[in-house]
């Protein structure tokens, strides 16, 4: 078993999920399924293999650096959560 | 029922045969008739006659003047609101324009809603979203059956007639399996062909937005509307963009057709083998020479595309925390606990499964015996395109392994769901364009898909192909 209760929990703290848990339980399950599946890629021989990461045949284009105002800050903050003054506005974090 | 032709109703539009507020009116009648399908997130009838009226004021020429489209969830659309088919974008109303709906709003095309999805576009039944499934309008009474996904709802649109074309996403399938199970024709570009500015990411190096329409004509018209470089997205391809339907002809002599051996699949029915056969037979009656290719690779095509998509996913839906936009717990003590649970309650199964996949192979320790190893078979799947591609033109394969199955059928297994990619993911992992047109039915009567696959950026003969099958099943 590659996944047990500690790496679940570790995992679902990186990636600031929270599971409960039933949730925990059936994600082990599933990852263990999923993992123990994808093992059959080290059947193939990769050596001298270069990783693909972008099949994009285009070379990445460079821009001027100029400033440009797409959408003003009172159109974006109509979207949060909360906000305040301008501002978006989270939990204190400090005391 | 009229209209179903885009390219017949362009010219009903132009000859006055019809307003585009007569055309509208006749759309909304049937999109609230079939309301019981659940195939629109977003619809609001007094948006679309306001689109009408603008545009009969507006005397200038336009492509697609007055043609009522749907589109996908996915996209960021400044006048209606954009969920992806999840709880965390509830409430988003973008105040921008996705590259390709803004095309087409140039274009002059009416959106007629928002379709449903899976949730971020994960999942092949349209039943991971948040505001529940979609049923495929082929399904029998009794028997509700999945449009296939992710962009099941656009699929879904067009085969029952809501819309006269949809554009969709696909990212190891999801345009092309949903196709094939709503009867429609749909394609996803070469990976480059139309830029991703606005669309909410899934995997980035595999995102490729494309359409469906009814024929393949249609999908000419329309795939040449929404592609184009656009520098807001990095790997946009700077290329001319040919006139795909204006060069769109049905002379395939001399072309060579791949078939490749590894896709007869252990379990395919004989069904999906024998239309296989058959469109290899009309192939070759018009013309084209038929020759055995081999890519050996495919079988690991799967498993590396679950470490490659939900890696990235991991990665691209981090932005959803609850600060921005969209869903915040209201449960909330500190600024962890609200990034927690929000993500926690914000996000569905299938979502937080992948995210959870996805971090795990890009945690330290196992990025290079899970990610890097995803990358490196990935190059060895490409490199296997491109050698068949030194042998044959084009490539030409059953869309998926079924026809539509039952809803919430297959939900218990996550990888037994993941099968039904296994003909579509290889040419995603490749970035290569592929078709789905319908082909032939099963033995309840359901259509089945044959996909034809091209060169990078060769839409052209995969339309001119698609329209030669299309014609001899007519």
């Amino acid at each position: 078993m590659k996944i047990d209760k500690n790496t679940i929990n570790k995992i679902a703290r990186l990636s600031r999920i929270k599971l409960d848990d039933k949730e925990s339980e059936d994600y082990i399950k599933d990852l263990n399924l999923i993992l123990d599946w994808v093992d059959q890629l080290n059947e193939v021989n990769t050596d001298k293999v270069e990783p693909l990461s972008n099949i994009s045949s285009s070379i990445l284009p460079k821009r001027d650096d100029v400033s440009n105002d797409t959408n003003s800050s009172e159109e974006i903050l109509e979207n949060a959560p909360d906000k305040l003054e301008g501002f978006f506005a989270v939990p204190k974090v400090v005391e | 029922m009229m209209f179903k032709s885009l390219k017949n109703t362009i010219q009903s539009l132009e000859k006055n045969e019809i307003s585009i507020k007569e055309l509208s009116q006749e759309y909304i009648r049937n999109i609230k008739e079939k309301s019981n399908l659940n195939i629109f997130i977003h619809f609001d009838e007094q948006k679309i006659l306001n689109q009408v009226e603008i545009l009969e004021k507006d005397k200038s020429n336009k492509k697609l003047k007055g043609i009522p489209l749907a589109i996908k969830d996915l996209f960021c659309t400044k006048d209606m609101p954009t969920t992806a088919a999840s709880k965390i974008l509830k409430n988003f109303n973008p105040s921008y324009e996705s590259f390709v709906t803004q095309k087409l709003l140039d274009c002059g095309a009416i959106f007629v809603g928002k379709t449903n999805l899976d949730e971020f576009a994960m999942g092949s039944a349209t039943d991971t979203s948040y505001f529940g499934n979609t049923i495929n309008p082929l399904s029998k009474d009794g028997e509700p059956l999945a449009p296939g996904g992710s962009s099941g709802g656009s699929a879904a649109a067009v085969a029952a007639n809501l819309c006269l074309g949809a554009t969709g996403t696909d990212t190891g399938g999801s345009i092309r399996q949903p196709a094939s199970f709503c009867g429609v024709v749909g394609i996803k570009p070469t990976y480059g062909l139309c830029s991703r500015w606005g669309i909410a990411a899934f995997a980035s190096s595999l995102d490729q937005a494309g359409v469906f329409t009814n024929n393949t004509e249609d999908a000419s018209i329309l795939l040449e509307s929404i592609a184009g470089f656009d520098e807001r997205d990095s790997t946009s391809a700077n290329i001319e963009i040919p006139n795909y339907f204006k060069n769109l002809n049905h002379d395939i002599v001399g072309r060579t057709i791949g078939i490749p051996e590894e896709y007869s699949i252990d379990g395919t029915p004989e069904e999906i083998s024998k239309i296989w056969e058959e469109a290899i037979k009309v192939l070759e009656k018009n013309g084209a020479k038929i020759k055995n290719i081999s890519l050996p690779h495919t079988k690991y095509a799967l498993p590396t595309y679950y470490i490659i998509a939900p890696a990235e996913a991991s990665s691209n839906l981090a932005r959803y925390d609850g600060v921005k936009y969209g869903y915040r717990s209201s449960e909330i003590d500190s600024l962890d606990e609200m990034y927690e649970n929000t993500r926690g309650e914000g996000f569905g199964k299938e979502v937080k499964r992948r995210i959870l996949i996805g971090t795990y192979v890009l945690s330290a320790g196992y990025y290079d015996a899970y990610y890097l190893k995803a990358q490196k078979v990935r190059k060895l799947i490409a490199n296997d395109f491109n050698e068949a591609f030194k042998e044959c033109d084009l490539i030409v394969t059953p869309t998926a392994p079924s026809a539509a199955f039952p809803l919430n059928k297959e939900q218990d297994d996550p990888i037994k769901m993941y099968l039904n990619d296994v003909f579509t993911v290889p040419a995603s992992l490749a970035g290569l364009p592929g078709i789905s047109i319908p082909f032939g039915k099963d033995k309840n009567n359901l259509p089945l898909g044959i996909q034809i696959l091209g060169k990078h950026f060769d839409e052209q003969e995969v339309f001119n192909t698609a329209l030669t099958l299309e014609k001899s099943y007519e």
